[in-house]
């Protein structure tokens, strides 16, 4: 139960940090690069380093890879989206996200085994 | 070009702090409990989840639609620019993601852990800020401007 209390406390701090940079910065768009920030990773790798050793974070980082790719294409469907189809924002990133969720499940199962 | 204005912060309430606090550290916990129950390999994909962009997209929509209002427009149609701006970032972002993980799924089992750490993070800003230089100069985002056809558009590149 500890271990996931300080999980959340410093998941949360992460994440908040980078959120209150993509507030300060300007232009927009470059504000957005802190809404893909590596926050949850630096939160979750170094506590399981900690914990599990490096090999174990090594395996979480191979498959952290895969979910960027679907990262990538999950952004940019919801820019287009938003701008194509003028939804708002909370309904198109939601309304997109299986799209997350597909794209990484479906490489991570093409890549079982090979990582 | 890339400004950095505190009183930004001023704009956000509370409550969006908190919200994206509690977002921030439910994704952390989620990708936690996964990777205990399921294994590294399945967890880890939960270290990439988008945990704030959906929070952080909202955010711009409702602040620039505010902005809009408190001068006498309805600002939503341009809410929703900003924020699809917003996302294209988050875009060029992801790229640097899969930098990040590359490196320390590469570096991590033969160097220093705190090294690789801060290796990836470089890795991480460095990628992202360079894509996004090359959108700026339009090398690949030409069609942000001409699709939306708006002035809108550029106004909002610009801020």
């Amino acid at each position: 139960m500890t271990d996931l209390i300080v999980r959340f406390l410093v998941g949360g701090a992460i994440v908040s940090v980078f959120a209150m940079l993509g507030d300060v910065l300007r232009p927009k768009s470059f504000a957005g690069l802190f809404s893909a920030a590596p926050s949850v990773a630096l939160a979750t790798v170094t506590l399981t380093i900690h914990k599990e050793g490096k090999a174990y974070a090594a395996q979480e980082a191979a498959s952290m890879l895969l979910a960027a790719v679907a990262f990538i294409v999950y952004a940019a469907a919801a820019s287009y989206v938003l701008r194509r189809y003028r939804c708002s924002a909370l309904f198109t990133t939601i309304v997109t996200m299986p799209v997350w969720i597909g794209i990484s499940l479906g490489l991570w199962w093409v890549a079982l085994g090979r990582l | 070009m890339v400004e950095f204005r505190i009183s930004a912060l001023k704009s956000t309430r509370p409550s969006e702090y908190f919200a994206r606090f509690v977002f921030g550290g439910a994704a952390t916990v989620l990708a936690g409990i996964i990777a205990k129950h399921y294994g590294a390999a399945l967890g880890g994909l939960f270290l990439a989840f988008p945990a704030i962009f959906p929070c952080s997209a909202t955010l711009v929509e409702s602040h620039e639609k505010e902005r809009k209002r408190r001068i006498g427009h309805d600002g939503t149609h341009r809410g929703r620019m900003a924020a699809s701006l917003d996302a294209a970032g988050a875009a060029l972002g992801a790229v640097g993601l899969v930098a990040f993980a590359a490196l320390l799924w590469y570096l991590l089992p033969r160097y220093n852990a705190a090294l690789v750490i801060a290796a990836a993070t470089l890795a991480w800003a460095a990628v992202s800020v360079a894509l996004w230089h090359l959108r700026r100069k339009r090398v690949f985002g030409l069609r942000v401007v001409q699709r939306t056809g708006a002035h809108a558009a550029k106004q909002l590149s610009n801020r």
